[in-house]
């Protein structure tokens, strides 16, 4: 369960060229993106690969820069957020940022999956849902219950409460933190009896 | 039942399905490149894991490498950040092995959706994954391929299966014959255009109708590599025999008694006549112009005749801001012709359009006439090594020079500006690649997708022009 503070970025096809820049890609590690997360949007010079972010101008305008969204921890964003690059680097900066879920009424495919390979939870309600969320979004220190038990995003005071569907094991993936490999594995046998099917079938799909 | 050819490929890859539909899928080709597959390899050695069959991949350095200084050899990469990168993969292929590995300044390296198809090493009937979104460009060959996220080229590196649930069934048709100067490209733009980038979110997108039959290999490649941009993982074309004859002697396709084996199960590669689809679009061919995009999102598009559109117009208050944001970061202003828009930078190349069929089309165009003076650089970035050599062998890379363009190094460069190829804050370029998302070509850069015809003739005007009343 969480409970936290929601910060709204209230623009539809957010692509993840737009989450993390392609400058930032060139990493080989799996950490290190939160600080450039939305590099473009957030600071007023154009972000490198090992600069003190500390030090760069921020840009007063970008949503996430204003004092009372420090700290927040669930994005909400409008519909297709995610869309573009099938860069994981996305999740992984929003994650580092410090945030856990983001709720949009759609999300691009490869985002969506990559999301939960990092036990990063995006959840998907309706538009006029999440159109109701921006409007309260305006109060300040707006919070959120998002419980993935039972599939709820409530307000605090439980006034509102939408239910959103996970489907079982990506559910079992962000509650337990599998490691999948080592579960497909458990299906070693299969895999191989299945390889040995087809390539008998279609030799030159394996020369 | 009938069956579509998404339903049939699926099928017969399904290694288990669980009760909730998430199944194991057998992954045939894995597709490797620099940017995506470090921390997939590194957490495969954290795991003391070992790959399930390394005969599966084919790996290329694409996204970050140069496409000038190759005589200086690996030096030519001068960026560290970037060289370590491509090390890496070198180091990785070294250590774990690959079918065939492409590195940076072998004759036949280039951008991983180009070199696929071009060496035979992606067929129909294969399931194909790459870290990389545009992988839906294989699906042009009746197979289907999708991109993956890193966790997922792990999973793929030590299991050869995806964990993944079936996707929808969604047919875009598209009947009639297109005009002359009208393209795969322009087909791609269209169709997003009408259903929108998040068109295709959640499906497979099988393109059918006359149109799409009567396009060659490398224009089907274009039309799938775009699915991506109406927000479908996978776009794919029914298996016939131009499919047949793109493969026939390719390095890698079957040959002998075996070549006839393979055609014979390819054949079947297309949907049951009374197939049913989740959903379907229609286009006519006729109805389709050569396209540009205006904004900052593929949907953004517009005819070549048309304006850019005004917000005013719109009733939705979400579109309308979006298109008004759109509008200020392109520096544009409603109801300006789209061919008084004039530019700064030419980009001919990228995974959509960059094999030799582009570049004849862009040659054809330029053949004779001069880049204009306010164009500041245009270039020409072929796909592969060997895209460039039977440019060479054409003489398509005098034309190009003779008309003041730049002809490069294969490579993915001013696509996604990785490299040093780019364009600046503010400047305008024409670009035959597949986004115009801010920042995508560079910061502050301002990108239109057009076709390669297209694209040439902008860069001997300075701005669009209509490609049909080009003589
Ligand atoms: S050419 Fe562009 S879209 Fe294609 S793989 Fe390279 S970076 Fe990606």
């Amino acid at each position: 369960m969480l409970n936290g503070l929601v910060a709204p970025l209230d623009r539809a096809n957010v692509d993840t060229d737009a989450v993390i820049p392609k400058q930032f890609l060139k990493s080989i590690k799996r950490t290190g993106y939160g600080e450039n997360m939305f590099d473009a949007w957030r600071y007023l010079d154009i972000g490198q690969p090992g600069m003190d972010n500390s030090k760069r101008p921020l840009n007063p305008d970008f949503v996430l820069n204003q004092p009372r969204y420090k700290g927040a921890e669930i994005l909400l964003a409008r519909k297709n957020f995610g869309c573009g690059s099938s860069r994981e680097h996305a999740p992984w900066a929003l994650q580092q940022y410090g945030f856990k879920c983001v709720i949009a009424p759609s999300f691009g495919d490869i985002f969506f999956i990559n999301s939960f390979k990092n036990g990063f939870l995006p959840v998907v309600l309706a538009e006029s849902e999440v159109d109701s969320l921006f409007y309260d979004c305006a109060l300040p220190g707006f919070r959120l219950v998002v419980d993935l038990d039972r599939q709820t995003v409530s307000t605090t005071d439980g006034s509102k409460s939408y239910k959103f569907e996970v489907d079982p094991s990506s559910r079992h993936l962000l509650l337990n933190g599998l490691d999948e490999i080592g579960v497909t594995l458990r299906h070693a046998d299969e895999i191989r009896a299945f390889e040995a099917r087809r390539q008998a079938q279609f030799p030159w799909l394996f020369r | 039942m009938s069956r579509t050819l998404y339903d049939k490929l699926w099928e017969s890859h399904v290694v288990r399905e669980e009760a909730d539909g998430t199944a194991l899928l057998y992954i045939d080709r894995h597709l490797v490149h620099e940017v995506t597959s470090p921390q997939a390899f590194e957490g495969l050695k954290l795991a003391g894991r070992k790959p399930w069959r390394i005969g599966s991949v084919v790996a290329t350095a694409d996204h970050n490498t140069p496409t000038t200084g190759w005589e200086r050899g690996l030096a030519g990469i001068e960026d560290p950040i970037a060289r370590l990168q491509v090390d890496t993969l070198t180091a990785n292929i070294k250590e774990y092995g690959a079918k065939v590995y492409f590195p940076f300044l072998d004759k036949r390296q280039g951008i991983v959706h180009v070199i696929g198809p071009e060496q035979g090493a992606t067929l129909p009937g294969m399931t194909v994954v790459c870290g990389d979104s545009h992988t839906s460009t294989h699906g042009a060959f009746g197979c289907l391929a999708h991109g993956i996220g890193t966790s997922e080229v792990e999973h793929v590196l030590a299991t050869q299966t995806l964990v993944t649930k079936k996707m929808k069934n969604m047919r875009v048709t598209v009947e009639g014959t297109l005009g002359r100067g009208v393209t795969a490209k322009d087909v791609a733009l269209a169709v997003i255009g009408r259903i929108g980038t998040a068109g295709g979110t959640g499906s497979a997108v099988e393109f059918a109708g006359s149109a799409v039959r009567s396009l060659t290999m490398e224009g089907r490649m274009t039309l799938c590599n775009m699915a991506i941009e109406a927000g479908a993982r996978a776009g794919m074309v029914a298996v016939d025999d131009t499919t047949i004859q793109y493969l026939k002697g390719r390095t890698f396709s079957p040959s002998g008694p075996e070549w006839d084996q393979a055609v014979a199960t390819w054949k079947v590669l297309t949907s049951d006549p009374d197939a049913k689809f989740d959903r379907e679009v229609k286009l006519d061919a006729h109805d389709i112009a050569p396209q540009i995009t205006w904004g900052t999102s593929p949907e953004m598009v517009v005819a070549v005749q048309d304006h850019v559109p005004d917000p005013d117009k719109e009733k939705d208050p979400t579109k309308r801001e979006g298109m008004e944001r759109a509008l200020i970061y392109m520096g544009l202003k409603p109801r300006t012709p789209m061919q008084d828009i004039f530019l700064d930078k030419v980009f001919i190349g990228s995974c959509t359009n960059s094999r030799i069929e582009d570049l004849r089309a862009a040659a054809a165009v330029a053949k004779g006439r001069k880049v204009a003076p306010n164009i500041k650089v245009a270039m020409v970035v072929p796909g592969s090594g060997l895209v460039k050599a039977q440019a060479e062998k054409e003489g398509l890379d005098k034309v190009f020079r003779d008309s003041g363009f730049e002809w490069r190094e294969p490579g993915c460069s001013m696509c996604l500006a990785m490299n040093a190829d780019r364009i600046e804050p503010g400047e305008r370029c024409a670009s035959t690649s597949n986004r115009n998302f801010e920042g995508r070509q560079g910061a502050g850069g301002r990108t239109h997708l057009v076709s390669p015809a297209m694209a040439a003739a902008a860069a001997i005007a300075g701005h669009f022009v209509d490609v049909r009343s080009w003589r």
